[in-house]
C-alpha cells in the first residue's frame, strides 16, 4: 500500500510569518495537530501543537508576556521537516514515524507539498485491515515454517466451500513455527478444525472444538 | 384472556441442509415431545403456518435474491452464481424445496405477529423462526429468509407499531440489526458472544444505528466463556432499562439457545438457568409495557438433545402461564429418545449445581463484561432522550 492511497490531500497550512496565536487558532478550527509551513509553494518547515504551546506563555502570565503570541512561527518551526514521497510504502512511512517519535509526515512530490500523513491515518487503515467486512469468524493455526504450507491450509477451507476474507501470517521464530490467522465466512467450523488437525497442523482457535466434545452432536 | 399460540407444522422439519449439518430441526420434534410429556400443550393452541408471499419477503430481501433461492434447487444454476448469494457454501448448501420451506418459516413468524397484533392471541411462538443472520441479498449463517425482519417490517407497515427486538442467541443478530439500522421505531438489542472470534464478527458496542435510527441499535458483546451470573447480570441490567426508555408497543424476542456450555458452536458457558429466567423477564416486561403483546421465535441451538428441548420447554411453559421450576424430566421422554441420542440425555430440566467445572478466568471475564454493560448503559440512557428533551 502506498502513501498516496491514504494521505490527506486537503492541506491546512501557514506561512513563516503567521503568528503563533493565529496558528493555534487554525489548529483548533480544523481539528489538526500539525501545520506545514509554506513559503510560496515550497515547504520550509512544520509546526506542531506541542511546539506552539510550549512557546506560548501561561494563561496566568502577566499581560505583557501575551505579546509573545504575536511572534512568527518561523522562530519555532521544525526545519527541515522529515518528509515522504507519495509512492513510498506505507510500512516505510510508519517506520519513519516510529523511529523519529513523530506524529506527522508532509508528503512531497519534488518540492511541491501534495499531502499530509499522520499516525492516526495509519491506525485507521490498520483498523480497516483487521475489521470485519463480511459475516465471518476467526481461525488461528500453528504450522511448520515451510514452502506451500499456507496453500495446504487454505485448500482445506476451499474443500469445505468456505471463503477466506483475510489472512495474516505471523512468524514465531522462537518455536520455528508460523501462525496463520484467518477470518473466514463460516459459522460451523467443526469439520474444518477436524481436517486441519488431521493434516498435522495445530488449531489454536477455536479451542473447545479440539477437545473431547468434538463431533458429539452429529 | 386471549390464548397463547404455537405456530407449528411438520413441514418445518424439511429445513435440513444435509445429514451432517449442525442446524437440525429434529430439535422441534424433541421439544414438542418434551412439552407434551409435561402436559403443557393444548393441541388447539397449535396454529399452522402459511407461506410468506413474495411481496412480504421483498420488504427486507432483494428480488434477485428471492429469485435465486427459488431457482437454487433446479440444478440449472452455476456454483459461482449461487455463491454470490451465499448459497452452495458449507454453511448454506442448497436443499430441495429451499424456497418453500424457508417461506413457510417466514410465514410462520408473520402469522405469529398477525395473531398478536390483531389481538386474537396474547403471545405467540414460532420455534422454527429466529433465522437472524439472513441478509437483504444473501444467505448467511444457516439462514435463508430473515423471518423476524419480515414480521417486523409487516408490523411496521400494517400497524405502525414500535417494535423492540430482543436477541439472546450466542451469535450477534446481525441480519435483523441491518434491516432496521435506520429505523427509529424498531430497536434491536442483541446480547451475544463478542465477534472478536465468533461468527458473524459484528455486534460491537459502537454499532448504534444510523441516520434517524441512530441510538436504536444496542449491542452487548460478552467475553468468550461467560457463565450464568455474569450473563444474567448483563441481561437484567440492560433489557428492562431499554424497554423503559424505548416504550415499545410490542416485543419480538429471539430465543437461540446456543450460549449453553454444551453447545458445540460457541464459547459461552451458561446453563439452563438463563433459559428459565430470560422468558420470565420478557414476559413480565411485555405485560408491564406492551399490554401483553409478545411474539417469540427460536434461533440457534446445536446441542439438539441436551439443550434445545429443555430451553424451549421452559420458554413455552412461561409463555402459557404454567412456569416450570427445577423438575425431573418425565421418564417417557427419556425412554423414547435415548436410543437415538449419541449423548446421555439429562434427567432434569435444570442443570443441577456443579454440573460444570467453573471457568478459571471467571473474575477477569466478569470484570470485562461489567465494563461492557456500563458502556452499553450509557448508550441505553440516550434512547429517546431527544423526546424527553
Amino acid at each position: 500500500m502506498l502513501v498516496e492511497e491514504i494521505m490527506h490531500s486537503k492541506i491546512y497550512s501557514v506561512t513563516p510569518c503567521t503568528s503563533i496565536q493565529e496558528a493555534l487558532k487554525q489548529m483548533k478550527k480544523h481539528h489538526v495537530r500539525h501545520l506545514p509551513v509554506i513559503d510560496g509553494d515550497q515547504l520550509v518547515g512544520l509546526v506542531t501543537d506541542r511546539d506552539l504551546r510550549s512557546a506560548s506563555p501561561s494563561t496566568l502570565a502577566p499581560k505583557e508576556l501575551q505579546e509573545l503570541l504575536k511572534r512568527p512561527v518561523s522562530e519555532i518551526m521544525v526545519a527541515p521537516a522529515i518528509t515522504v514521497h507519495p509512492l513510498d510504502f506505507l510500512e516505510d512511512a510508519a517506520r519513519l514515524l516510529y523511529e523519529n517519535r513523530i506524529g506527522c509526515l508532509p508528503v512531497l512530490k519534488g518540492d511541491r507539498l501534495v499531502g499530509i500523513l499522520t499516525e492516526t491515518d495509519i491506525l485507521h487503515r490498520l483498523m480497516e485491515i483487521f475489521g470485519v467486512n463480511h459475516p465471518s469468524q476467526h481461525v488461528e493455526v500453528e504450522v511448520e515454517d515451510q514452502i506451500g504450507i499456507l496453500a495446504q491450509v487454505a485448500n482445506i477451507f476451499s474443500d469445505h466451500r468456505v471463503n477466506i476474507n483475510s489472512v495474516l501470517v505471523e512468524g514465531n521464530p522462537a518455536k520455528g513455527k508460523i501462525n496463520l490467522v484467518f477470518r473466514v465466512q463460516a459459522k460451523d467450523l467443526s469439520k474444518i478444525v477436524r481436517d486441519i488437525n488431521r493434516a498435522g497442523h495445530r488449531v489454536l482457535w477455536p479451542q473447545h472444538l479440539s477437545g473431547p466434545n468434538q463431533g458429539e452432536m452429529t | 384472556m386471549n390464548p397463547v399460540r404455537l405456530i407449528y407444522s411438520e413441514d418445518f422439519l424439511h429445513y435440513r441442509f444435509n445429514d451432517s449439518h449442525p442446524f437440525n430441526n429434529k430439535r422441534l420434534k424433541l421439544t414438542l415431545d418434551l412439552i407434551r410429556s409435561f402436559h403443557l400443550l393444548d393441541e388447539n393452541a397449535i396454529l399452522a403456518p402459511r407461506l410468506a408471499t413474495d411481496q412480504e419477503l421483498t420488504r427486507v430481501h432483494d428480488r434477485d435474491y428471492i429469485a435465486m433461492v427459488k431457482e437454487a434447487d433446479s440444478g440449472q444454476v452455476s456454483c459461482n452464481q449461487l455463491q454470490k448469494y451465499g448459497l452452495d457454501t458449507q454453511d448454506n448448501p442448497v436443499f430441495p424445496g429451499m424456497h418453500t420451506t424457508s417461506a413457510l418459516i417466514a410465514g410462520g413468524t408473520l402469522a405469529a405477529a398477525e395473531e398478536v397484533m390483531s389481538g386474537r392471541a396474547e403471545h405467540t411462538l414460532n420455534l422454527s423462526g429466529g433465522l437472524h443472520h439472513a441478509l437483504r441479498g444473501k444467505a448467511s449463517g444457516f439462514c435463508i429468509y430473515n423471518d423476524a425482519s419480515v414480521a417486523i417490517a409487516h408490523i411496521r407497515e400494517k400497524y405502525g407499531a414500535r417494535v423492540l427486538y430482543i436477541d439472546t442467541d450466542a451469535h450477534h443478530g446481525d441480519g435483523v440489526q441491518w434491516s432496521f439500522y435506520g429505523d427509529p421505531d424498531v430497536l434491536t438489542l442483541s446480547i451475544h458472544e463478542t465477534g472478536r472470534y465468533l461468527f458473524p464478527g459484528t455486534g460491537n458496542l459502537y454499532e448504534r444505528g444510523h441516520d434517524h435510527g441512530l441510538g436504536t441499535s444496542i449491542n452487548i458483546p460478552l467475553d468468550a466463556f461467560t457463565e450464568d451470573a455474569s450473563w444474567l447480570d448483563a441481561f437484567r441490567k440492560t433489557v428492562p432499562r431499554t424497554v423503559d426508555r424505548f416504550r415499545p408497543d410490542v416485543i419480538l424476542s429471539q430465543h437461540g439457545c446456543d450460549a449453553h456450555h454444551y453447545d458445540p458452536l460457541t464459547h459461552l458457558s451458561t446453563t439452563m438457568k438463563i433459559y428459565r429466567e430470560v422468558p420470565q423477564i420478557i414476559h413480565e416486561l411485555a405485560h408491564k409495557y406492551c399490554n401483553g403483546r409478545w411474539i417469540a421465535v427460536g434461533g440457534g441451538g446445536y446441542d439438539i438433545w441436551r439443550v434445545v428441548p429443555r430451553a424451549w420447554t421452559y420458554l413455552w411453559a412461561e409463555m402459557t402461564g404454567q412456569p416450570l421450576a427445577e423438575e425431573r424430566i418425565p421418564q417417557t421422554w427419556i425412554d423414547q429418545w435415548q436410543t437415538f441420542s449419541p449423548v446421555s440425555l439429562p434427567k432434569t430440566l435444570h442443570d443441577p449445581e456443579g454440573s460444570f467445572q467453573p471457568i478459571p478466568r471467571r473474575s477477569e471475564i466478569t470484570q470485562k463484561n461489567q465494563l461492557t454493560v456500563q458502556q452499553a448503559l450509557r448508550l441505553i440512557d440516550l434512547v429517546n432522550s431527544h423526546i424527553d428533551g
